[in-house]
């Protein structure tokens, strides 16, 4: 018994470290308090302010709107890929194999790095029209499409594409009914692992982005540098709902597991 | 039906002509721009400058302290709550690891800046502990990274091998030390570059504790500032040379080299 509170306890204080300090920020965003320390007085302004603030409702959504983006492009490269190197010779396989895995492994910084010297230094692009920024977030994320993609190609039933060709399909209309589907759960794991690597990336974007264009993290760290407390503290907000929002979607995710598992 | 395979096989052409432009060539740019001056002339000026000036080498130095110990505070906390988790019977095992990965989906930045305000209510001034406020800092955002493949790991050992152990007479803690915990190294491996590497470089979680201590990923966002590209891409080589080189030594070990990163989130 004495066991099992141990375990319990070290796990409750592992999750409070993680958890504290979000949990802690998001009773101070009802606040009207500047610092962390004696609460004032409720207030909800630092939720008005955000969703007010034209400067801070632009990032949010430029954001997002970036992110889905990157995915979408990201998805599509890195499925495509991971089909065509399927099937090719070993050899090309195993060189797609290792190139792909070069931005996996290497530190966001130098991905980031490497491609702002090469679009802007060496090919003169113009960060503003917001093409070495794409770039930039797909470089990061359609990696991870192909390795989420690869494993579900090695388990699907070859020889239905196989049938369906016999059958008088096309190999577009073979592709599209046979293979997409099956291969499906890797392409949304990968897609939703773009978007997760798009959202949280800081690097990438400070060194290929447009210098009127932010997106939540090159706000933040701007935000902490400057002295406007307004904004500091909408932040807090911001953190609270995206915090609110995670919950929301564990939960759901967790219950729909629970249903298809009853299945 | 060759014809078919051609088909299939060109779907990947795209792909293909990304990856060569835009992993590739940067790649050889760097390399360019890390053995050029400003002039466009070959020169070693770099190269040399980074082992001999004393402020590169003491930030590699501090990078690699500072990476080691973040790393070993991470395995610290990480084994334990993944062992616990693995081995425990408790009916929402599944529930309790996504509360370990959920933190990961809410962005960095804001987690860090939760972090900060924390951090200032028990200092007062985060300038005065630079190196264990850093070392929390990247604790804080890497953790999930340690505590994921571990768990993975732990989970797939064969329970029949403890149960044997145990058959044969080893305590609870020898079947641990004997059996588990040398099956389990796959999954440190595996956690350890998916810490040490970003604790070398990520110097945003440093900068928003308001740190003035430089690690490797600094020197590269300082020479960017500063337009210096020669000098930035030799600090990037020194980088993806060290990054090489830990996945070479630990990918025969780990058993298997690709989504590393995805592991956690998935």
């Amino acid at each position: 018994m004495a066991k099992k509170m141990i375990k319990i306890l070290v796990l409750l204080a592992a999750l409070s470290f993680m958890y504290l300090p979000i949990g802690i920020l998001a009773v101070y965003s009802f606040t009207d308090s500047t610092t962390i320390g004696a609460i004032r007085g409720l207030s909800l302004d630092n939720y008005i302010t955000l969703f007010t603030t034209p400067e801070l409702r632009d990032m949010i959504v430029g954001t997002f709107a970036l992110a889905l983006l990157s995915a979408i492009i990201a998805t599509f490269l890195g499925t495509l890929g991971a089909i065509g190197s399927f099937y090719s010779k070993r050899v090309v396989k195993n060189t797609m194999n290792s190139i792909n895995n070069i931005p996996i492994v290497n530190a966001d910084v130098v991905t980031g790095f490497s491609i702002c010297v090469l679009l802007i230094i060496v090919v003169g692009m113009n960060k503003d029209t917001f093409i070495p920024l794409v770039i930039g977030h797909v470089t990061l994320c359609a990696p991870f499409v192909y390795t989420s993609v690869i494993p579900k190609l090695k388990q699907m039933d070859n020889s239905l594409y196989e049938a369906a060709l016999d059958l008088g399909a096309s190999s577009t209309k073979a592709l599209t009914k046979v293979v997409i589907p099956q291969i499906i759960p890797g392409i949304i794991s990968g897609f939703m692992l773009a978007i997760t690597l798009s959202l949280d990336d800081y690097f990438i974007t400070t060194y290929t982005k447009p210098a009127s264009f932010d997106t939540v993290s090159t706000y933040v760290v701007n935000a902490t540098r400057g002295s406007q407390t307004s904004i500091k503290t909408a932040l807090w907000a911001l953190s609270t709902i995206i915090f609110v929002l995670v919950i929301i979607f564990v939960i759901v995710m967790n219950i729909t597991a629970g249903k298809s598992e009853e299945e | 039906m060759k014809h078919n395979s051609f088909f299939r096989r060109y779907l990947g052409i795209p792909y293909i002509i990304y990856l060569v432009l835009f992993v590739v060539m940067p790649l050889f740019v760097l390399i360019y721009y890390a053995f050029t001056g400003r002039d466009g002339s070959f020169t070693v000026k770099n190269f040399i400058g980074f082992f001999t000036q004393s402020n590169t080498l003491g930030t590699l130095f501090y990078s690699v302290v500072l990476a080691f110990t973040t790393t070993v505070v991470c395995l610290l906390v990480a084994y334990p709550v993944a062992y616990i988790l693995a081995t425990s019977s408790l009916k929402k095992k599944s529930v309790i690891l996504m509360a370990f990965v959920m933190p990961m989906w809410i962005n960095f930045t804001l987690r860090i800046t939760a972090l900060k305000e924390i951090l200032t209510l028990i200092e007062h001034n985060l300038a005065f502990h630079p190196f264990i406020n850093s070392v929390i800092g990247m604790t804080y955002d890497f953790l999930p990274f340690m505590i994921m493949p571990i768990y993975n790991v732990i989970m797939g050992i064969d329970k029949s091998l403890t149960e044997a152990a145990g058959d044969l007479g080893a305590s609870t803690l020898q079947s641990f030390t004997k059996v588990v915990l040398p099956l389990s190294v796959p999954g440190i491996i595996s956690g350890v570059t998916m810490v040490f590497l970003p604790s070398m470089t990520n110097y945003v979680v440093l900068d928003m504790l308001y740190n003035s201590t430089y690690i490797m990923g600094s020197l590269i966002g300082s020479y960017f500032s500063a337009y210096d590209w020669h000098n930035g891409s030799m600090i990037s080589i020194v980088l993806l040379v060290i990054i090489l080189l830990m996945t070479a030594l630990t990918g025969k070990k780990d058993g298997k080299g690709d989504g590393k990163k995805k592991e956690a989130y998935v």
